[in-house]
This record gives C-alpha cells, structure tokens and sequence, in this order.
C-alpha cells in the first residue's frame, strides 16, 4: 500500500478507549458507521436466520386465517393468503440480499475491469469503453429488466442481470475516473520508468489505490441494488412467487390499501432500513478510509 | 392501532371530499369503470372478451338478445321459428333499421356478417358455430334462414353473443377502429390506455328511450385503483370489479353492490399433450391435491361456488359433480406413485393478469407443492397468453395454467381438435353429437349430465369454480344489471335516478 491509506496526524484525537489511530477504533466512533453497520448487520441476520428458523414456514398458505391483526402467533398478523408476515420479511431478506450481492459483483467485476482497461490503454479503447458505458448508462435498470423479461421471461436471475448490467456504467466510470488520477502519480512514474508493464502496474498500483473508493461505491451500489429488486419485484419482473420478496408484498399489500393499511407498512419498513442502512455506511466508510475528507473536517 | 388511526383519517378525508355526484345535479352521462381494455372494436375476429363489455348491444346488435335472466328476446330478428328437428331456424328480421353508416340492415347483411365468421381465414372466437351452418339463405330483404349440419337448440341464445353480431359489409374490414353497428351508440373518441367515449346516437330507432347521451369507459386494472376511482366519484359504476376491494363497499351508503351469478367456468387448465399429464392418473392426482375451499376464498374472496365440470350450476341439466374428484392429497400422492411418476414432479403453471389467476395460482402452487408437484409459477400477460398457451394455432406452450372461461354453453369446445386443453375424446365427441342432435329438453339434460361426468371423470382440466361477478354503482345509478350471462353492458338500460 501506499502512502494514501495512511492515517493522517490530525485525526480527531478523542481517544478514551480506543486508539485513535486503528482502523476500528475510528470506525466505531463514527455515528454514522455504527448506525448503517448495525441496520445492515440487522438485514443479513434476518437473511441467516430464515436458513434455519423462522416463526411459520414462509410459504405456508393457510387461507382460514388470512388478514389477520398482529397476536401472539402471527406478531405481524397475516397476508391475504395467511402467511405470516414475520416468516416472509425474514425470508424476504434472504432474496434482498442474494440478488443484491450478485448484481454488485456483476457491476464490479464487469465495471472496475473495463475501468482499469480504458485507464491504462487510453485512446480508442478508452473511448469505445466509455462511449460504450454512457450507452448502458442510458438503460435504466427496470428498462432493461423489462427487455429481458420479454425474451427469457421474469424471474430473479433476469433481475439479477438487469441490476448487474446497470451497476455496470457507475462503477466503469467510477473507476476510469480514480484510476487516471492514479496513473498521474509520480510514484507510477517510476514504477514505467524501472520498466513495469501497463498490466503490472495496474494491479501492483493503481487497484490497491482506488480500492477505498470502490469499496464505499460498492455499499452504495448495494442499496441501489436493493430498491431495484424491490421495484422489479413489485411490477412483477424481480423475484417470482411463491418465493417471498418485499417488492412483491408491497404490491399485494397495495390492493389492500383499504382494507388492511399496515400491510404495507412493513416491508416498506424493511426496504428502508435495508437502504438507509447500507447508505449510512457506506457515508462511513467513505469518511473513514478516504483520509483527504477526514483531513477537511 | 395504526389500522384504526387510517380508517380514522380516511374516513376524514372522506367527509372533507365534496360529493361530486350531488355537485353536478341532473346527469346525463356515466363513467363505467372496465378492467381490461379492448384490442379492437370488432367481436368478430377477436376472443377478447373486453371488446363485447363495450359493443354488445351497444355498438353492435344481434339478431336475438340474451337478458339478464339468460333468457332470449327479439332484437334484430322480431321473430323466429325452428324446424321440429332443430337443424333449421327461420328469422324474421326488424323492418326500418339502418346502420350507423346510413346503409340499410337486410337479410343480406345477416348473410354476410355469419359468411365472413365462417371463412377459411376468419378469427371469430365461435368459428365452429358458423362453419356447422350447412347455408345461410335470404329469401327476401326481411327473412333468413339458417340450415345446420347438426341440430343445435340453442342457437337462438348463441346468435345472441358478441361473436353474431351484425356487421356492414362495407364497413366490415375497418370495425377494429371505426365500428359501424345497429345500436344507439356510437364511438367518439378512443384514446388508448386510458378511455373510450361512446355518444348517443341521435338516430336509433328508439332514441328516446335511451337516457344516457354519453357513456365514458375508463380502463383501470388495479384494484386498488379501481376502489379509489369510485370513492373519489370518479367513476360512477363498475361491472365486475376485482374482488378483493369489494367488502368496503358495502356498508357505504353511496354505492350498490350487486353480487351476479355468470355462467364462467375457472379452470386450472391441464395440457393433455404432454407428458405425464396425458395419464389421467396425474390428471386426476393434480384434482385431488386442489382444495376448492380454500382456493375461493383466497382467490375471489369467497365469490364462486365449486364447480367439478365444465358447466355451471342453474344450466339445463346441471349435475353435482364436484364428488368425482374431491380434495383428497393422500390419494393425490397414492395415484401419481400408481402412474409411476417420480416426485417431485416439475410443471409450468402460467398466470395470465386477473387476480384470480395470479393469487389462485400461488395457492393452486401451495396445494400442489404439498402431494410432490412443483408448479413453477410464470406470470404472463393477456397477449403472450394467448399466443403462447391458448391460440388454436399456437404452440400450446404451458403445462398448467389458471383462466375463466366466460362463454355460455361452451361445451362444444372441448371436441375442437385444436382445443387448447388437448382432450380430443372419441367418446366424448360422439356424445356431444348425441346431445345437440336430441331435440327433447329432458333427454338432452340427461345426455348433458352424462357429459359432464365424463370430463369430471376423465379430469379434463382441474374444474374449479362458477365465479359470481360483483359490480359496484353509485346509489343514484339505476338498471345496470346484476345477473352476468355473459360478458356486456347493457347501457341502454341504463339511467340517472
């Protein structure tokens, strides 16, 4: 690592418990990062836990006891169907962040490679890719997702592509964009002068240095992810029944507006904690790891 | 809690709301409400049912009329009498009624409207019918006749239907967008995706009697929506409104709910052609896992009564046959282990639109999943529906699928070749000969009720439920009808109180 991830000598210095000066100690006096890694944290417990145990199969269809009000049994009540509200938020997470995950690492894999190709080649391979990626920018995810639902029908792998394809442009740019400055550097100077190839130099310099950046995008990217699936999910394209997804409660809940109110309201509830979540820490993540910002508080 | 504070702030936001209808004073036109909007205007080269919900007897008109009893009554025709083997009918037409056009209605464009549905290339949704016309004569300006190759008794019910209706020759070929017709309305203005506007027109033969001037249909597809159209007064009636959002009107004191029988028949549609589902055992493993019950009241909220064939309770020679395959998921697992299938067994179940498709076939899905059938649910829209999975011509692309078959009387269906389903039974074909060439009512109810036993018994399809069909008006709103026999409005029934 270079000289960039170093922690700066005039970081705040109300050091009781914690060194100042580690990573962690930092990380948990930062509001902000505590706040969005304890909401996340909540969202992937929920997923874990729904591998093993929920209250009431999620799937478990038991019409007799449909619509009901919050009790002992159901602490939520029930759906239309009456599933258990409790059972499909916890499993819904599960598809949350599944598709989430992936799709992140679709746009990262794709993005930060194309990135680090048009940086280090310049000219017509930049151009290509950057044109290319404005091109794809242009695409929102629904758009796409609405494409490719028409040719290979709806479901939670084309959603995945869609989100992934989409995560795409952001992050190529993104890392286009940090990358040059890179290369700018006098320390990758040296490093051509003493000989070093494009393809060293980009793994060696260039990648360990934007890797702060893209690690907060990436959080960000996450939680834009998850509002994806849910919008898809609530027209009908994301996650399919009978598996459960909070975009898909949303829209049954939505018929039920008049009769049953609060049936929204929860995984509503539960896509804003999920994005809130991811969004306060990747705000924390950038503050902690990007000293120049931490330097200018 | 939370649910009594909304009920509490709705209901004040309700008593905030001026009540547009009482704002407006005496009114001569209605905003209908539809679910589904229609892909043309012409009921005779589509299967949309859509489009008869805004032509039938509106735009258009048959030579007989089907009420609200399911009862026939004259309407183009003032008369009509059938041969004792009921293999020919003779109808005398209504004397002095013009098209929308200007052009004369005559016995030749009768001749022309049941020649063209009868075309190698035509599209109607009752080809069959018009191809088993042996010929179709007029005599004079006044009279047809119609010669069947089989005897059919209820052929002055089924000219009453959307498919029949009579159309201009020379305006035929652009009915899609420009209907002409017989009827006291007239297209004003389409705009697509949203609304249909119908105008009065001023010369129908009995102009005074119709009230409304001017009828406004606006297409909305989501429940809540819908609910929300009519509480703010923005639509006045809504005919077959989604179930789900019903309940809350009927303790208010502003709208009608009318509960309609019909004569649909829903159906978790088995396709035959494929396997394992061409063994009956499977067919009949997949009826036994369906619990009827559970599936009204989760679907259609309780609207429908179980069917157990493809007829419906109330029509002539109704049988029970619900028995024949009841819900049963021990034997569901014993008959696929008998047909040799190994579980779990991996079946498409294709949705189209409607509600009671989508939430049936996650219920439909749960019940199967429960004997070792997975049913991998595609939702699917009207068109790729219909292309993929219904078409005569189509692929036939589905395994299972949920939909409501709303025609009356359609058993004649089933002997199609091309018949989505597949069935194509010898015995069941001859039957149905047997029962449409038995002129005598109780001897073709008893052939009727041997029918249906038949396809219960050979579990041509997982029969479902009779729908009911409510419809929510505003209070004020008279004559819209509450009995469904098939799909239309009748709005020259319809008045301001």
């Amino acid at each position: 690592m270079s000289a960039q991830l170093s922690t700066p000598d005039d970081a705040p210095v109300a050091t009781r418990f914690l060194p100042a000066r580690t990573f962690w100690g930092r990380a948990l006096r930062h509001r902000s990062f505590v706040l969005g890694g304890a909401l996340s944290l909540l969202v992937v417990a929920s997923a874990l836990l729904s591998l093993v145990w929920t209250p009431w199969p999620p799937a478990e269809i038991d019409i007799a006891s449909k619509l009901q009000p919050p009790s002992a049994a159901h602490w939520l009540g029930t759906d239309s169907f009456g599933r258990d509200i409790v059972s499909l938020l916890l499993a819904g997470a599960r598809s949350t962040i599944l598709v989430g995950i992936i799709a992140v690492s679709i746009g990262l894999s794709f993005g930060v490679c194309l990135g680090l190709i048009a940086s280090a080649k310049r000219g017509w391979t930049e151009e290509i890719i950057m044109r290319f990626s404005d091109f794809t920018f242009a695409f929102p995810a629904v758009l796409s997702a609405i494409m490719l639902a028409a040719v290979a029908g709806p479901g939670m792998v084309t959603s995945i592509i869609a989100i992934g394809i989409f995560q795409i442009p952001t992050l190529t740019r993104l890392t286009r964009g940090s990358a040059n400055a890179i290369w700018a550097r006098e320390f990758v100077l040296a490093a051509r002068a003493s000989g070093k190839g494009a393809f060293r130099i980009t793994v060696e310099h260039v990648l360990p240095n934007i890797l702060s950046i893209l690690i907060v995008q990436a959080t960000i990217q996450f939680a834009l992810a998850i509002l994806a699936e849910a919008a898809l999910s609530y027209l009908g394209l994301g996650t399919q029944p009978p598996q459960p997804s909070w975009g898909r409660m949303l829209n049954d809940a939505q018929t039920l507006l008049f009769q049953s109110p609060t049936l929204a309201v929860y995984p509503g509830a539960a896509i804003a904690i999920a994005v809130l979540g991811l969004n306060l820490l990747g705000d924390g993540l950038r503050d902690l790891l990007d000293p120049r910002l931490a330097r200018e508080r | 809690m939370l649910k009594k504070l909304s009920i509490v702030a709705f209901a004040a936001a309700l008593a905030a709301a001026p009540l547009p209808v009482l704002a407006q004073g005496k009114k001569d036109s209605v905003v209908m409400g539809m679910t589904l909007e229609p892909p043309g205007l012409d009921p005779t080269n589509a299967a949309a049912a859509a489009i008869a919900e805004v032509t039938l007897y509106n735009i258009y008109e048959t030579l007989t009329k089907i009420n609200e009893d399911g009862s026939v009554s004259p309407l183009l025709a003032e008369s009509w009498t059938a041969s004792p083997d009921l293999k020919t009918y003779t109808f005398k037409l209504r004397k002095g009624v013009k098209f929308q056009n200007g052009e004369a209605f005559d016995a030749a464009a009768v001749k022309f409207s049941f020649e063209r549905n009868a075309a190698a290339n035509s599209t109607n949704k009752d080809k069959s019918l018009f191809q088993a016309f042996e010929k179709v004569e007029a005599p004079d300006a006044d009279t047809v006749a119609i010669t069947l190759k089989n005897s059919e008794p209820n052929l002055p019910f089924l000219l009453g239907q959307a498919s029949a209706s009579i159309v201009e020759p020379k305006s035929a070929a652009t009915n899609v967008t420009q209907p002409v017709g017989t009827g006291p309305y007239q297209l004003g203005a389409w705009a697509k995706g949203s609304s249909i506007t119908l105008n009065k027109w001023a010369d129908y033969r009995n102009a005074s009697a119709i009230k409304l001037s001017k009828v406004t249909i606006r297409f909305i597809s989501d429940p809540a929506a819908q609910a929300a159209a009519l509480l703010s007064g923005d639509v006045d009636a809504f005919p077959r409104i989604a179930t789900r959002v019903v309940a809350q009107f009927k303790a208010d004191p502003r709208f009608t709910v009318l509960i309609g029988g019909s004569k649909a028949k829903t159906i978790l549609a088995i396709n035959e052609k494929k396997k394992p589902l061409d063994d009956v055992r499977v067919r009949r493993a997949i009826l036994a896992a369906i619990d009827r019950k559970a599936l009204i009241d989760g679907s259609v909220e309780g609207f429908g009564t179980p069917i157990g064939s493809f007829y419906t309770p109330g029509s002539l020679g109704y049988v029970d046959t619900t028995a024949i395959n009841p819900y049963d998921p021990e034997k569901a697992k014993k008959l696929l282990t008998e047909a040799g299938v190994t579980t779990p067994l991996e079946l498409s179940l294709k949705l189209p639109p409607p509600p009671y498709a989508r939430q049936g076939g996650e219920i439909v899905a749960a019940q199967l999943a429960k004997v070792g059938i997975t049913a991998k649910i595609e939702n699917v829209e009207w068109a790729q529906w219909l292309s993929q999975a219904f078409a005569p011509n189509g692929p036939h692309n589905y395994d299972l699928t949920i939909v409501s078959h709303v025609e009356p009387f359609d058993l004649v269906k089933l002997t199609e070749p091309d018949f989505y389903l597949g069935y194509n039974s010898e015995a069941f074909n001859a039957l149905y000969k047997q029962i449409v060439s038995t002129p005598d009512e109780a001897g073709r109810a008893k052939l009727l009720g041997d029918a249906q036993k038949m396809l219960a018994t050979d579990a041509v399809a997982g029969f479902l439920f009779q729908p009911q069909w409510p419809t929510v008006v505003s209070k004020k709103l008279k004559g819209v009808w509450k009995e469904v026999p098939q799909f239309e409005n009748d709005l020259s029934a319809w008045s301001w109180e």
